[in-house]
């Protein structure tokens, strides 16, 4: 990668024989008084620390400040508990089976929430985003009930459903359909019209137009909006496990914020945070399998 | 300009066009327009920008419908457009077959393939290929379909110079081992010259020049009555060539 060199076998002459031929003929001082620097390549000035070292020494920095803190007394274990009280903790509660029933049963209510929200959600963006009158009667009414902050309906959830399962499910459900409903309508919405024109110049039928060109091109807007959805899913799962909740990680919070036990309550923000980043992932595979004919897609 | 004048009582034709008019927002873009191609013919449409000539193409897709008058165009048609216009989710073996009847077999795209000079790349997506190569999979996608009129939309707009002029070649091999008629919009007065039985020259929504092309093929850029061909019809688009035919 050096400019001073030509490739080996080129019969062009290169630059470095020009100068010697300019310094022959250098009467002239200012030609005379060329000062050449070498342009290093950028790797050699790089330093050796390896990139993912010094990306994980922030955090492991900032936890060693926390235990420092907590050990010498400056933080109170009843405002935030030591890293490693912590880690003792989620150990006991992984040991006695406490924490794995109790995501069993976010998980569940998730995963319920999740695919009756995505059914919806999918659903009504498929009939407004493919029937011009489907658009004229749904499009409307969804816009204006997601205005609505869906958590305020917790109230009303719980007199229409009760304190058992169903208000739960029902609020993950409402908070799971929106972005769904808007990336997959915006992504039917979005599809290039070139391509279309193109599937019916080659005598597509409208549902063949509709199954190789509209759908496959909304897909990436979908896979945005179950991204969105996931997220919002996680943060339903929160708001609807504090109300009235005998099992669950909400129920495990609430139970330590009675108790005032800030381990366990660190322990399962944790766990909040893992089966968030662990969505994410499921999400960002279907993407890397669905989505890899995409040319902008560098997720490789 | 009528082709089928001097034909039998049942004219043999691959197009025709009589009476067409359309409209964009009250200007008529085509304007009581009259086109006949005939069965295997090639015809090349020349025109400035905005004479109309896509939206003719168009029409004669099928893709534009807002017509007035009579079109006939045969069942069996295909369009290649400028922009390769591949579904980037479909393989390229995938692309081909789009829209056929039935459940063709493989076979059938990799056959089109290799006519094109694609056959090595039946299983890449469409975002690896060069433009070359896209176009080339575009016109294997009309030619599976074994049309009897082939629209070509400037297909060779968006390639380079190089490019092109293999794109062009392998257009004029399909077309004789074909045999379709083909219908070509562009703006390359030469490359209307180089392929075209009949150039049509369109202006102010109708055919306003027709020009036969009775060089012998394969064409040479370099014969004179080539050049004086070129010159002509250039001279009808309004640009001054005096200077170059000398």
């Amino acid at each position: 990668m050096s400019i001073s060199r030509a490739p080996p076998g080129s019969s062009e002459p290169d630059i470095s024989s020009i100068s010697p031929l300019k310094k022959a003929k250098a009467g002239t001082p200012a030609l005379a008084s060329l000062d050449l620097t070498p342009i290093v390549p950028a790797s050699s000035r790089r330093t050796r620390v390896p990139r993912w070292l010094r990306r994980t020494a922030g955090p492991l920095l900032l936890l060693a400040l926390w235990q420092l803190l907590s050990t010498t007394g400056v933080l109170a274990s009843d405002v935030l508990a030591s890293p490693g009280r912590i880690a003792q903790v989620a150990g006991d509660l992984i040991g006695d089976g406490s924490l794995a029933s109790a995501m069993g049963t976010s998980l569940q209510r998730v995963a319920f929430g999740l695919l009756l929200g995505t059914v919806v959600g999918t659903g009504l963006a498929l009939v407004s985003g493919l029937f011009r009158i489907g658009e004229d009667l749904v499009d409307a009414p969804v816009q204006m009930l997601r205005t609505v902050p869906f958590v305020g309906l917790i109230p009303l959830f719980i007199i229409w459903f009760g304190i058992g399962e169903a208000p739960k499910v029902a609020i993950i459900t409402l908070g799971v359909t929106f972005p769904l409903y808007l990336n997959v309508y915006a992504g039917i919405r979005g599809v290039d019209a070139q391509l279309v024109e193109a599937g019916e110049s080659l005598g597509l039928s409208r549902w063949g137009l509709v199954r190789h060109v509209v759908l496959p091109g909304a897909l990436p807007g979908a896979l945005t909006g179950l991204r969105y959805s996931l997220g919002i899913a996680w943060l339903a799962l929160v708001f609807a496990e504090q109300v009235n909740a005998d099992s669950g990680i909400g129920f495990l919070m609430v139970q330590a914020r009675d108790f005032l036990r800030t381990d366990v309550i660190v322990v399962c923000l944790i766990v909040y945070a893992f089966l968030g980043l662990l969505a994410d992932f499921i999400v960002r595979s279907l993407e890397r399998l669905l989505l890899q004919w995409r040319p902008t897609f560098t997720g490789r | 300009m009528a082709t089928d004048v001097h034909r039998p009582v049942t004219p043999q034709t691959a197009v025709r066009v009589e009476g067409l008019t359309r409209s964009f927002d009250g200007r008529a873009v085509i304007d009581d327009l009259r086109l006949g191609v005939r069965p295997g013919e090639f015809v090349a449409l020349l025109g400035r920008s905005g004479c109309g000539k896509s939206t003719l193409l168009r029409i004669l897709a099928g893709l534009d419908r807002d017509i007035q008058g009579t079109v006939l165009v045969p069942r069996r048609k295909a369009v290649a457009f400028q922009a390769p216009r591949l579904m980037p989710w479909k393989k390229v073996w995938r692309n081909v077959l789009l829209g056929l009847p039935g459940k063709p077999a493989r076979a059938v795209a990799e056959q089109a393939l290799d006519e094109v000079g694609l056959s090595h790349r039946p299983d890449a997506w469409p975002k690896t290929l060069s433009g070359g190569e896209a176009q080339r999979v575009s016109l294997a996608r009309a030619l599976v379909r074994e049309p009897d009129l082939l629209l070509l939309d400037e297909p060779f707009g968006a390639l380079d110079a190089l490019t092109r002029i293999k794109a062009q070649r392998l257009v004029g091999e399909l077309w004789q081992r074909r045999g379709c008629a083909v219908l070509l919009v562009t703006h390359d007065v030469e490359e209307a010259v180089l392929l075209a039985d009949r150039v049509l020259v369109m202006d102010e929504g109708v055919i306003a020049y027709e020009q036969e092309i009775d060089l012998d093929r394969p064409r040479d850029i370099a014969d004179p009555r080539f050049a004086q061909l070129r010159a002509g019809l250039l001279e009808r688009l309004g640009v001054d060539t005096a200077a170059e035919t000398a």
